[in-house]
């Protein structure tokens, strides 16, 4: 009695254990984490040529600010190499912010099968035919002789070539942006704006008197919100916003003698969103790039 | 009474926050902008057709039949009028994905045919052809995902409480999503037999 229960136990366990193998091999493959211009699953390229595609990369973006990532994996099994793709580089978001200038080289060597995604902003500049030029000519050969080092560069330059003839914005104008947000980000900041209309309104006005102390608390404000949201009309909102906040409790203090009441509406909340935080320090993804399926995929 | 007003003001401010109203908009305008990026990958798809029609064409003994399914189903694709009133149809936005599943099968089909003619196969406008096709069916299946995520975050909103409360004042119904058709032959697992062609 007590045996056929521990062996029916027993199965019980091999067959929990076979379903969640199976379910393991049907989960798709997870996204690496992005930690360099070159990240190689596989152990292929050697130590010298890791480092020597990684400067020509690192170039290319110092050169033209373009994010050029090539991803080597064994298998990207059970997704297609196309969707496989395109889930890495909408995950990495590779490419500058503001401008959304990135591609992912993605090989699955024991798949045989390579793929370029494109980002859309670089859909102009490396249309799908020329994607898939890039693979039959530097890839393709150089893949079928085992030099997957030798490939990978030819296809960087071609991808070069590339951007180089489109007009992008240089990569001076667009660094600062992804600096002054790792540095600090100001908006978020700007929820201190309600409070120091709160506190400083009042202060104000008890210092310089009712109209000048207002004014005083809307103009700083204002310039607060400026700074915080680059935005005139949001800024200009602001400030009146707490002119009116500092009017109104004036009103209400000598009508009620009593504290102003908390919560103005104080405006200036400057979207502050900073996705993809880049502290680490080298190479981080500018988090712009918007990939729609472009580039083209070959196998050899 | 302006402490009332202010109060009333908070808490006016406050529902509306909360019961999601502006979610909705937000919600429904994201939809409607994948949904336009669906429209516009098939129609980039619709362009091509004929460009491939006319280079297939140039191959004398190519398999009449096969050509005449595709141009009958891009008529078919196109014909139809999509407004955005087909979103909340349920029936339209089944037809219309009818008709566009009609044209990625007829597609499919003469892409394989196609392998079996060398000459086109080593035709560089073809294989340029084939690339940019195979690029927009990439497309579509990203345009399709995008529009299938906002739609899903759309009827959560308008299921869940307590913003259904403000879709059913409102009258917001949950959208149609994407589905396959042959649902029943694709779970099916395919018959695999070698043992008919042997040489």
């Amino acid at each position: 009695m007590a045996v056929s229960l521990i062996w029916r136990a027993l199965a019980a366990i091999v067959f929990i254990a076979s379903f969640l193998e199976q379910a393991r091999a049907e989960t798709p493959q997870s996204v690496p984490a992005l930690t360099a211009h070159v990240i190689d699953q596989t152990g292929t390229l050697d130590a010298r040529q890791q480092q020597a595609l990684e400067q020509q990369l690192a170039a290319l973006e110092q050169t033209h600010g373009s994010q050029v990532v090539v991803l080597m994996v064994p298998t990207t099994a059970p997704e297609d190499i196309a969707s496989y793709a395109n889930r890495v580089a909408n995950t990495w978001k590779i490419g500058r912010r503001t401008v959304g200038d990135g591609v992912l080289v993605v090989v699955a060597k024991n798949d045989r099968k390579m793929r370029l995604e494109v980002a859309k902003a670089l859909e102009g500049a490396i249309p799908d035919i020329a994607a898939a030029r890039i693979i039959d000519s530097a890839m393709k050969p150089r893949f079928r002789e085992g030099d997957f080092s030798g490939g990978l560069q030819a296809a960087v330059s071609q991808i070069q070539a590339l951007i180089a003839g489109e007009a992008l914005p240089k990569p001076s104008d667009a660094s600062k942006a992804p600096d002054h947000d790792s540095a600090f980000d100001w908006g978020e900041l700007a929820i201190f704006l309600f409070l120091g209309v709160a506190l400083g309104g009042p202060l104000a006005r008890g210092l310089l008197g009712n109209a000048p102390g207002s004014l005083l608390a809307g103009g700083l404000a204002g310039v607060a919100a400026y700074f915080a949201t680059t935005s005139v009309v949001l800024s200009v909102f602001a400030g009146l916003a707490a002119l009116i906040y500092t009017l109104a409790t004036a009103a209400s203090s000598r009508a009620a003698s009593s504290r102003g009441h908390g919560g103005g509406w104080g405006g200036g909340n400057g979207g502050g969103w900073s996705s993809g935080s880049s502290d680490s320090g080298g190479f981080s993804s500018g988090g712009g790039g918007d990939f729609g399926g472009g580039g083209a995929s070959g196998d050899w | 009474m302006k402490r009332l007003l202010v109060l009333l003001t908070a808490l006016a401010a406050t529902l509306l926050t909360g019961c999601g109203y502006n979610d909705f908009q937000r919600l429904d305008e994201q939809s409607k902008a994948a949904w336009s990026e669906v429209l516009n990958q098939y129609q980039r798809r619709a362009d091509l057709v004929p460009n491939i029609v006319a280079t297939v064409k140039g191959e004398a003994s190519f398999e009449q039949e096969t050509l005449t399914k595709v141009v009958e189903a891009r008529a078919k694709a196109t014909s139809m009028q999509v407004t955005p009133a087909t979103l909340n149809d349920p029936q339209a936005f089944a037809k219309f994905q009818q008709a566009q599943g009609e044209l990625s099968g007829a597609l499919s089909r003469l892409m394989v045919v196609a392998e079996r003619y060398p000459t086109l196969q080593a035709n560089q406008g073809f294989r340029d052809l084939r690339v940019t096709l195979e690029g927009t069916e990439n497309r579509i299946t990203v345009a399709r995902n995008r529009y299938i995520q906002s739609v899903q975050e759309y009827n959560v909103l308008a299921r869940s409480f307590p913003s259904n409360l403000t879709a059913m004042a409102f009258s917001y119904t949950p959208k149609p999503s994407f589905t396959v058709q042959n649902e029943a032959q694709i779970t099916t697992p395919p018959a695999v037999d070698f043992s008919a062609s042997k040489p």
